[in-house]
């Protein structure tokens, strides 16, 4: 052809291929959900909600009550000690079931569509949802941490090491529930159903040693309070800021984020692989 | 093994006789349902292609396979050089596709959304910004560009969709049902927007269900039935298929109709819905003499219209024609399953 009307641009070089290409997708498909987590803060803001009302409920409505049932002397400020730990997680745990549900939109966007055509790095697309989402977890530890302090929690005995330990576990367990979240969105045909499948991550809390002691609950109950993925988190976080008995809750909290990261990430991969052939 | 039939463009220099896309054979099934039954396709690089065909027939199907979307279960195609199942990424960095849905990010803005397609594409973010202004302004979305895309109007959206296509300068754009669901003026909109590509030396690959579409914009025209390319050719090709059109008269009165039926007796009768189809090219002359016969002959139906050839004859004519040794061929105008439409003139 001998004219052209507009003078081609020059064809964008091919993307290099391997890990460059994947962090800089990734970051991209992260500023994409970061802007819509800024655009549409009333999903996250709900969702915090929970934790922070059940701090409030726990403290000041059921406060003596849960302390006298302690035993040895405990009074209210003992009790949010015990309670703080196991509600951060709780607020991961809810905080995730945000990415279910954003993850099943987003899958109904025909946006997705266009992604899976372009010469983008495959797996970004969920990598940019997983690290959005710890990060909003982050946040939402954060603020949860705040009112938490505001109603009297004191760290007893953190070192700065400690700190830094309590922190990684944090990011570790949000980063296991988002894998699975996502894999709950991604299963999911709607966003109402994603927010149902997803209601484990804000239920186990509740039967987990967040709230009353594992030992206090019936004794057929106790094996399944005490190991299910939050107990052992609650207990690890609990000893890292307040110096009580990590124990064997130590490595069972390492084990499950890292089986449940492993678990969400591969079911995640092969549900959005498949996804495209779904009908 | 590659293909050995074609061959491969080397780089989108625009040669007629390189192929954009090629295929041979492709096959796709959803269970028991066979929706690709074995389509072969060749089209020269720079020139627009239609797929014609109703719903169902397998036209997004082809275009999923193509884009690299969904895989096929048999047969291999070639787009822009690079064989489909040995190197997608190739072939994903050579073409642009618009879906039948649009595929905008609704929650962020139409400006948003084109530096998304920016960064995807991996530009430097100056010229990532001047190219988002730039097709912002040639698709006349300027001023809706900080507004969150959900809140456009369907023209607007499908516009923001091909804008976004083109961020990437693809050499090859597929739009599936570019037009469908768009008002008159929005579809005339789309088409020169289409047009305007060509004359880029892109290679358009579009579906519609529409003949009239195909018409006004394709170099060629594939017809697809039942999973199959039934026939394909230039819109003139086609036409010579279609048989000529017909006027229909249609009767309330079950009495009135058969008096009717039995006076003209070169009408085709259509006794479910009281009507006779009588073979006319459409012309005033011939409505004219028709009408004084039907005076003269003391016939008074109570609807008339005048049917022109469109997409349903063009099946007619195809189906009835080419699949004779199979039992799925609707052999008469008017009979149940294919009801043609009507345009009241």
């Amino acid at each position: 052809m001998s004219t052209q009307t507009a003078p081609a641009r020059p064809a964008p070089a091919r993307p290099a291929a391997g890990l460059p290409l994947a962090v800089r997708d990734s970051t991209t498909m992260l500023r994409r959900n970061l802007l819509h987590a800024r655009r549409y803060p009333s999903l996250t803001l709900n969702l915090l909600l929970t934790p922070v009302m059940l701090l409030l409920l726990f403290v000041y409505i059921f406060g003596d009550t849960m302390s006298a049932g302690m035993g040895g002397g405990a009074d209210r400020s003992a009790y949010i000690a015990y309670l703080v730990p196991g509600l951060l997680l709780m607020t991961i745990g809810s905080t995730t079931i945000g990415s279910a549900v954003s993850v099943a939109t987003d899958m109904t966007e025909g946006i997705i569509a266009r992604f899976r055509t372009m010469a983008i790095h495959r797996g970004s697309v969920l990598i940019g949802h997983v690290v959005g989402s710890v990060l909003q977890c982050v946040m939402s530890v954060i603020l949860v941490g705040v009112v938490a302090v505001a109603i009297g929690f004191r760290s007893t005995d953190a070192t700065a090491l400690e700190w830094l330990a309590a922190f990684g576990l944090l990011v570790l367990f949000a980063t296991a529930l988002t894998w699975i979240a996502v894999g709950m969105g991604l299963s999911s045909p709607n966003a109402e159903a994603a927010s149902n499948s997803a209601m484990p991550l804000i239920f186990l809390p509740l039967i987990s040693s967040a709230f009353v002691p594992v030992h206090a609950m019936p004794g057929w109950f106790q094996p399944i309070a005490e190991y299910q993925p939050f107990t052992p988190a609650i207990e690890t976080l609990r000893g890292l800021l307040l110096g009580t008995e990590i124990g064997h809750n130590g490595w069972l909290a390492v084990t499950w984020s890292l089986a449940l990261a492993a678990l969400g990430y591969f079911w995640s991969k092969s549900l959005f692989d498949r996804a495209a052939d779904r009908r | 093994m590659p293909a050995s039939v074609m061959p491969t463009s080397s780089r989108g220099d625009g040669s007629q006789s390189s192929a954009a896309v090629s295929a041979v054979g492709l096959r796709k099934s959803y269970g028991d349902k066979t929706v690709l039954d074995g389509i072969d396709l060749r089209i020269p690089a720079g020139s627009v292609f239609a797929l014609l065909g109703p719903n169902g027939a397998g036209k997004t199907t082809t275009v999923q396979i193509l884009s690299t979307l969904i895989s096929a279960d048999g047969g291999q195609a070639q787009v822009a050089g690079h064989d489909l199942s040995a190197d997608p990424q190739a072939v994903r960095a050579a073409i642009g596709v618009t879906g039948q849905f649009s595929a905008v990010d609704g929650l962020i803005t139409g400006e948003e959304n084109m530096l998304l397609m920016a960064d995807l594409h991996h530009l430097p973010r100056r010229e990532g910004r001047r190219v988002a202004a730039e097709l912002l302004e040639r698709f006349d979305l300027t001023e809706a560009a900080k507004k969150p895309a959900a809140t456009y109007s369907g023209g607007m959206k499908r516009r923001l969709d091909i804008a976004m296509t083109l961020v990437g300068d693809p050499r090859i754009i597929f739009l599936d049902e570019p037009t469908t669901g768009l008002d008159p003026r929005a579809r005339h909109n789309m088409w020169q927007i289409i047009r305007d590509l060509v004359t880029g030396g892109v290679t358009v690959f579009l579906t519609t269900q529409y003949l009239e579409e195909a018409d006004e914009l394709a170099d060629r025209i594939a017809v697809l039935h039942d999973g199959r390319i039934a026939a394909e050719g230039s819109a003139e090709e086609l036409k010579r298929l279609i048989p000529g059109g017909h006027i229909r008269l249609r009767f309330t009165d079950p009495a009135a109709y058969r008096s009717a039926a039995t006076e003209l007796t070169e009408a085709t009768r259509d006794d479910e819905a009281l009507a006779l189809h009588i073979p006319s090219d459409g012309s005033q002359r011939e409505l004219r003499s028709i009408l004084d016969w039907l005076e003269a002959a003391g016939i008074e139906a109570d609807e008339l219209t005048v049917h022109t050839p469109d997409l349903d004859d063009v099946f007619f004519a195809l189906t009835s024609s080419s699949s004779n040794e199979s039992s799925r061929g609707v052999t008469e105008p008017g009979s149940s399953v294919n009801e043609p439409k009507e345009k009241a003139r």
